[in-house]
């Protein structure tokens, strides 16, 4: 399964699924992260996590960990 | 007849710019009952029976976040006559998500198209009348910034306001979750207010937590409803709350694809995004980082903080109001007492809370400049990957550093995490820090007792940070702090101009707001203290004392001092020394000099270093710095804290902690340094070795809390 921590940074992926459950996945999906949206990977926090990423036309920063919850395609 | 208008929107879409405008000076700040989330209403500039509330910025009505629920309650139970819902043109899809939300209410709503000026300067055109078309509301263009609109936003809210609605929703759920929530709202009629029944059925069909508790439906009934829900996910491949949300967004996709016409599609830079690559660029962004908070420190702690603190402490509160009115006092005969009521407990008491706020306000003036231009958002997103190992926000920095100058600042710095956890756990753990005031009494110790040796300082930093570290790993795991942490999924706001209006008002509000909630508390401290100092018995007469070794403290240091024999330091001139540090730690050092018989000492108190050297062992003495630096700070740091918390049972809890910890870690280092200096294994030694064992165990244990969590997400992937 790829998810959004392995795109790698200046690539775009389309979310396929969001796993996980609760108030994590409800925000994530609140901020615009949903099925079928393009989301492009812009840079790694100087120590190497959080990432940020360009979702709806804004800019979000997510932990990797979270980013794994994530299927891309 | 008064009217309620609600003012709603994302957070950093102009919302509190554009309640500013709108209400002026007239707004009233206080709290959502029951919960620590700032509530700001006021009245509407020359409409004295309107009044505006300004709901917590939101992306969502979700039931998972504070800020979301009281805005929810308020829309529901409050009933407001109209919503105002500002819209950041320049970010309108993620926007609107919260549009679509708020108009299921039932309530007339205004949507302000918010930075108009920024949307046209990109060269897009938003179709205004096809968006109000679509979601059946009024729309104006606003521009808070320039204070364009804002007033028509408002006429249109209350020529709206109360009105009945009859306006058709915009179909923004398809075929079968529409027929689903059909069924849910024909099943609950009756049961909810008929303004509200929308509502209602998207939350039930979403299996809301907070709205099943409230309706308290029959077990038939929900799962009628639950079969409804369950055939609609089952057909879709996806559960209930997922289907809600990704249908919001394709409706609002589509919706903005045909209002909205960008000059330029695609990855264009803007200006914001050249700053932040260089911001937040991998190499550059700590070297940045760095110096932006060499600036903020220096300026507002070491150079202008330092000369306006001593200039209110010194000058005006020290030789012209204390000095003139001692001498008037004297000249005019007033009794000792009084005239030491008035200038020492009172006035003494007002100038400890006044003399911190005109560097509060620099400080306050600098982090709201950074928070306006956006840039504190980027702090969270470069520190975080540090600070959340324990259990703290990437923002929890800004506080830390300040409290390196003083824990008052610090304290206050942390109202910039928005995360309520995160934020009781920097304001309990930030004075941990040595600041400034702390100083003098390394310099007394390392220069007593250890030739003034450097690494005394140093090693006090180092157990302050240690200190912080620990309790957050240690705090993470307790029920208080347990649950699902915040998720960090944070919007990177563009970068912009800061509002020169926004960055005074915002100021003045927090330093107003230090004198009026954490002064009370400090000035009461400071006049009981004075009172308990400067007062005892002698022979047998109650009056007031010149000598502090015969008042009412040194009696209540003697009754309290067995406390600190495990610590190595049960004498009660140091238990009155760390009495007195309550009102400002640096009195630690001047009440060892007068106990010792010095009327005034140098800052080191240089004078009672031999009297100290008789009196302490190197062990003790450490022992005694070490509590003295990590358990409760001074009265306005405590009034601080207190005003920063919003909760007394917070407060003394953060009290408590302090103390504790610092009476677990100066029972460690005394008792196992004795044990290790060739002192006999006596019962402190085993009360220290069981005191250890609990302090290891509740750092290693395993978080239950964190595995449940983890448990939960291993289950939603099954």
């Amino acid at each position: 399964m790829k998810t959004l921590r392995n795109v790698g940074i200046g690539e775009i992926a389309t979310v396929q699924k969001l796993h996980g459950a609760g108030a994590v996945k409800r925000r994530i999906m609140d901020m615009g992260v949903t099925k079928g949206v393009d989301v492009y990977v812009r840079k790694v926090a100087p120590l190497g996590d959080p990432i940020e990423i360009t979702v709806r036309g804004y800019e979000l920063s997510i932990r990797k960990g979270d980013a794994e919850m994530i299927e891309v395609g | 007849m008064s009217i309620k208008i609600a003012l709603a929107g994302n957070p950093n879409s102009g919302k509190t710019t554009l309640f500013n405008d709108l209400t002026g000076s007239s707004q009233h700040v206080g709290n959502w009952p029951g919960v620590t989330v700032e509530k700001k209403e006021g009245t509407l500039k020359g409409h004295k029976d309107v009044m505006i509330q300004d709901l917590p910025g939101i992306y969502s009505l979700s039931p998972y976040t504070l800020e979301e629920v009281v805005s929810r309650q308020y829309l529901v139970s409050e009933k407001p006559d109209a919503i105002i819902d500002i819209v950041d043109g320049t970010n309108i899809e993620r926007n609107l998500y919260l549009t679509t939300q708020l108009i299921e209410l039932g309530i007339p709503t205004v949507i302000a198209v918010n930075m108009i000026d920024v949307v046209r300067r990109n060269g897009d055109v938003i179709n205004l009348k096809q968006l109000a078309d679509a979601l059946g509301c009024e729309v104006v263009e606003t521009s808070a910034l320039k204070g364009t609109g804002s007033k028509e936003a408002a006429e249109k809210a209350v020529a709206l306001a109360g009105k009945p609605e009859a306006r058709e929703l915009p179909p923004v759920f398809n075929g079968s979750v529409e027929h689903a929530i059909a069924h849910i709202e024909e099943s609950i009629e009756g049961k909810v207010a008929a303004r509200y029944l929308r509502w209602y059925a998207i939350k039930l069909f979403e299996r809301d937590e907070k709205v099943i508790e409230e309706l308290k439906l029959s077990d038939t009934l929900m799962e009628h409803l639950e079969e409804h829900i369950t055939a609609c996910e089952n057909e879709l491949g996806d559960d209930a709350e997922s289907i809600i949300t990704n249908q919001r967004y394709a409706y609002i996709a589509k919706l903005v694809q045909a209002a909205v016409k960008k000059k330029h599609v695609g990855q264009k830079m803007s200006a914001s995004d050249r700053i932040d690559r260089i911001v937040t660029n991998r190499i550059l962004a700590l070297p940045i980082f760095a110096f932006v908070m060499f600036c903020i420190y220096y300026i507002s702690i070491s150079t202008i903080g330092d000369v306006v603190t001593g200039w209110t402490n010194d000058t005006l509160f020290g030789e012209m109001i204390l000095g003139n009115l001692s001498t008037w006092f004297e000249s005019i005969h007033v009794a000792p007492w009084l005239s030491g009521l008035i200038t020492d407990g009172i006035i003494g008491g007002v100038g400890a809370v006044i003399g911190f706020v005109p560097q509060m306000l620099i400080l306050f003036f600098m982090l709201s400049i950074l928070e306006d231009v956006g840039y504190m958002a980027r702090v969270a997103f470069i520190m975080d990957r540090i600070f959340r190992r324990f259990g703290l926000s990437g923002k929890s920095f800004i506080p830390m550093l300040i409290s390196s100058g003083c824990g008052v600042p610090g304290v206050m710095a942390c109202r910039t995490i928005e995360n309520e956890r995160d934020r009781r756990m920097t304001i309990m753990t930030t004075t941990f820090v040595p600041c400034g005031a702390k100083m003098p009494i390394i310099a007394l110790f390392a220069g007593a007792l250890f030739g003034g040796s450097g690494l005394i300082a140093t090693s006090a930093y180092f157990i302050g940070i240690g200190s912080v570290i620990i309790s957050g790993i240690l705090l993470k795991k307790t029920k208080a702090f347990a649950g699902e942490a915040a998720p960090f999924v944070m919007e990177l706001p563009a970068y912009h101009v800061p509002s020169a209006r926004n960055v005074f008002h915002s100021t003045w509000e927090r330093g107003w707001s230090f004198i009026r909630r954490a002064g009370t508390i400090i000035l009461a401290s400071s006049v009981v203290l004075w009172f308990l100092q400067g007062f005892g018995i002698v022979d047998g007469v109650f009056g007031m004392v010149d000598d502090n070794n015969t008042s009412l403290l040194a009696a209540m240091g003697t009754v309290i001092s067995p406390v600190f024999a495990p610590l190595g330091f049960g004498g009660w001139k140091a238990t009155v020394a760390t009495f007195t540090g309550l009102i400002a730690k640096e009195n630690v050092v001047g009440t060892f000099g007068v106990l010792c018989g010095f009327s005034e000492v140098a800052e080191d108190g240089m004078e009672i270093w031999s009297n100290l050297a008789a009196d302490f062992t190197p062990l003790t003495a450490y022992s005694f710095m070490l509590f003295n630096l990590l358990c409760a700070p001074c009265f306005a740091a405590i009034g601080a804290i207190k005003r920063e918390m919003n909760n007394a049972k917070w407060t003394w809890a953060a009290i408590g902690y302090l103390c504790g910890y610092a009476y677990v870690i100066a029972l460690l280092v005394y008792q196992f340094g004795r044990l290790f200096s060739g002192g006999s294994f006596g019962i402190g030694t085993v009360f220290a070795i069981l005191v250890l064992a609990g302090l290891l165990y509740l750092l290693l244990r395993k978080n239950k809390y964190d595995e449940r969590i983890h448990e939960r997400k291993v289950a939603a992937n099954v």
